[in-house]
């Protein structure tokens, strides 16, 4: 049969130079200590962080169609449990980061089981209402500062590394890995056969359920992974900060309006697009920065002519324009070769 | 021997408009059923029922032995059943051949490269294959259709329910179609087929049933019901009073 001559293969021309690329950038990355200045660091760090929230926001909204504006929730939740757990429980910070994303995945459960009740603008509007029940409850604790909120003391400063330099070398690569390791299991978790289902649930529901894929388990599992690794990412961006505050640690702005941001000019529901969008966010906020209030209005105006002129986002318009792919994700049937 | 398929007394509506109104049927294993009626009649409405996309007011379906009323789409699926769309629903921003995989992998139990042979192996019998590279958005409504019957068949199902899924084709692509139907028959598949192409499911189907206003006109010998003045009544195109 002549389906013989036929075989199904992952990768490309382009994904192999990809991740070619992609390892040398990572290296030179890794190597930042050595040639970056401080500041540098500082600001490749923030990217680091917004590119994991965004690729995490990405996966559940973008693939899982879970359109949250409350992710400041996990982001703040992160934040407290990083300060309540060093300061209180004593831990090693490190050891605080990896409980808070324990602590996120089961205070998650409870808010799934409310809130998945809801549907499309109610869902995102009870989001929000959570993120702020949050941020209340918060401000209610005296021991972590109540409204005004409270400092990282020295000590648990000191016990990250002794000298300065240390402390921001490892705060960059504790960045740095946070991106890397979402990107990573976004990845690998859509590669796998649930990640296909996730995508299928991602293009069409009722064809989705009628082929036997449990809609509602794949994205209760979907909430509950971003939520827990949304709240590691929130205690590192927190220990970077040093300071915490309700305010600062639910801000819808800065946890949830600016990833949507970046993921929806990046191109939503495709791993480059985050990736993408934090680069050129970055770009617009560092040229634009002294501009003040001028700037915010940019990022308006480009999120709107970009969703009117390229619904699918720049990574969108590239691939449907080149039939590009970075990550080796889709099947493609190939003719075998010959001899 | 019991039923593969039983729908007993099942009525829905919404509102005023009925689309089961206390239908009941019973299909056995490995037959296969030629469904019939005009448009509205409630054929496509009795496929979401049966397949757990729309559920009853009322009533009771059992399928392989065990009452299914209460579950989920996706959990009938894993026992057994895959339909086609009569308004295809492929996922749009996939390859037609990962619209076949996921069949495949999520509802045919299969995995790695038996998945992706046997979808190569069906994409060649519904003439896919030289579009398997493509977005599904991109098929035309004739490719759509064709993806539609595609998944059905990956998903190996031992119900297979097809919503007119001959429509618009030329008379060579409808006999491959009748052929290909026909072997899967063959296997042992137990068939379920709403078609206006009435020539196409005469040349496959053991017994016909026609629905009109959502209950059952009449069942039988497929020749003897096309003869049938009520069919012939809805056929001819006369006025069909209730």
């Amino acid at each position: 049969m002549s389906t013989s001559n036929l075989h199904v293969t992952r990768t490309s021309g382009a994904t192999k130079t990809a991740a070619l690329l992609g390892l040398i950038v990572l290296i030179v990355l890794v190597a930042a200590p050595y040639w970056a200045g401080r500041a540098d660091m500082r600001l490749m760090g923030e990217i680091f962080l917004y590119l994991a929230l965004a690729s995490l926001w990405n996966l559940m909204a973008g693939y899982a169609g879970l359109v949250s504006v409350g992710q400041q929730a996990y982001v703040g939740f992160g934040g407290y449990m990083l300060f309540a757990l060093t300061m209180f429980g004593g831990l090693h910070p490190i050891a605080a980061i990896v409980l808070a994303g324990a602590l996120g995945a089961v205070i998650a459960v409870p808010v799934a089981l409310l809130i998945f009740r809801l549907r499309g603008a109610y869902f995102a509007i009870g989001t929000w209402v959570i993120a702020e029940v949050f941020r209340l409850s918060f401000a209610q604790v005296s021991a972590l500062g109540g409204g005004s909120g409270s400092s990282l003391p020295v000590g648990i400063v000191r016990s990250l590394a002794s000298s300065r330099a240390g402390r921001e070398h490892l705060s960059y690569w504790l960045a740095l890995a946070s991106a890397v390791i979402v990107i990573a299991a976004v990845y690998f978790f859509l590669r796998s056969r649930n990640g296909l289902a996730l995508t299928a649930i991602r293009d069409n529901e009722l064809a989705a359920g009628s082929l036997g894929i449990d809609i509602w388990r794949t994205k209760f599992i979907v909430y509950i992974v971003t939520a827990s690794l949304t709240a590691m990412i929130g205690a590192l961006i927190f220990l970077q900060k040093l300071r915490i505050s309700p305010d600062a640690a639910f801000s819808v702005n800065d946890w949830t309006a600016f990833v949507i941001f970046i993921v929806v000019i990046g191109g939503i529901g495709t791993i480059e697009g985050p990736i993408i969008g934090t680069l050129i966010f970055f770009l617009l906020r560092e040229t634009l920065a002294d501009l003040g209030t001028i700037y915010l209005m940019v990022l308006g105006v480009v999120a709107i002519v970009i969703m009117l002129k390229a619904p699918n986002g720049i990574w969108g318009l590239l691939r449907s324009r080149f039939d590009l792919e970075l990550f080796p994700l889709s099947y493609r049937v190939k003719p075998n070769k010959k001899g | 021997m019991a039923a593969f398929l039983q729908l007993d007394q099942v009525s829905k509506s919404f509102g005023s408009v009925t689309v089961a109104d206390g239908l009941s049927f019973e299909v056995g294993k490995g037959e296969a059923l030629g469904v019939i009626g005009p448009n509205g009649a409630g054929k496509t409405s009795m496929f979401n029922l049966i397949t757990g996309t729309l559920s009853p007011n009322s009533g009771a379906i059992h399928f392989d032995g065990s009452n299914i009323t209460g579950h989920s789409a996706a959990k009938r699926c894993r026992a057994g059943m895959a339909r086609s769309f009569q308004v295809p629903q492929p996922f749009s921003g996939m390859t037609v051949f990962e619209n076949a995989m996921i069949a495949a992998t999520q509802a045919g139990g299969m995995q790695g490269s038996e998945a992706e042979e046997y979808c190569i192996d069906v994409l060649e019998q519904t003439e896919l294959l030289d579009r398997a590279n493509v977005l599904a958005g991109g098929l035309t409504l004739l490719g759509r259709k064709r993806l539609e019957l595609t998944r059905a068949l990956c998903a190996k199902p031992k119900l297979l329910m097809l919503d007119e899924i001959a429509g618009g084709l030329t008379e060579a692509e409808c006999t491959s179609l009748v052929q290909t139907i026909k072997d899967i028959h063959g296997r042992g598949v137990t068939i379920i087929w709403i078609e206006h192409v009435v020539h196409a499911l005469l040349a496959v189907v053991d017994k016909l049933m026609v629905i009109d206003f959502g209950s059952k006109i009449a069942e039988g010998d497929p020749r003897t019901i096309m003869e049938s003045p009520e069919v012939q009544e809805i056929y001819l195109g006369i006025e069909a009073d209730a």
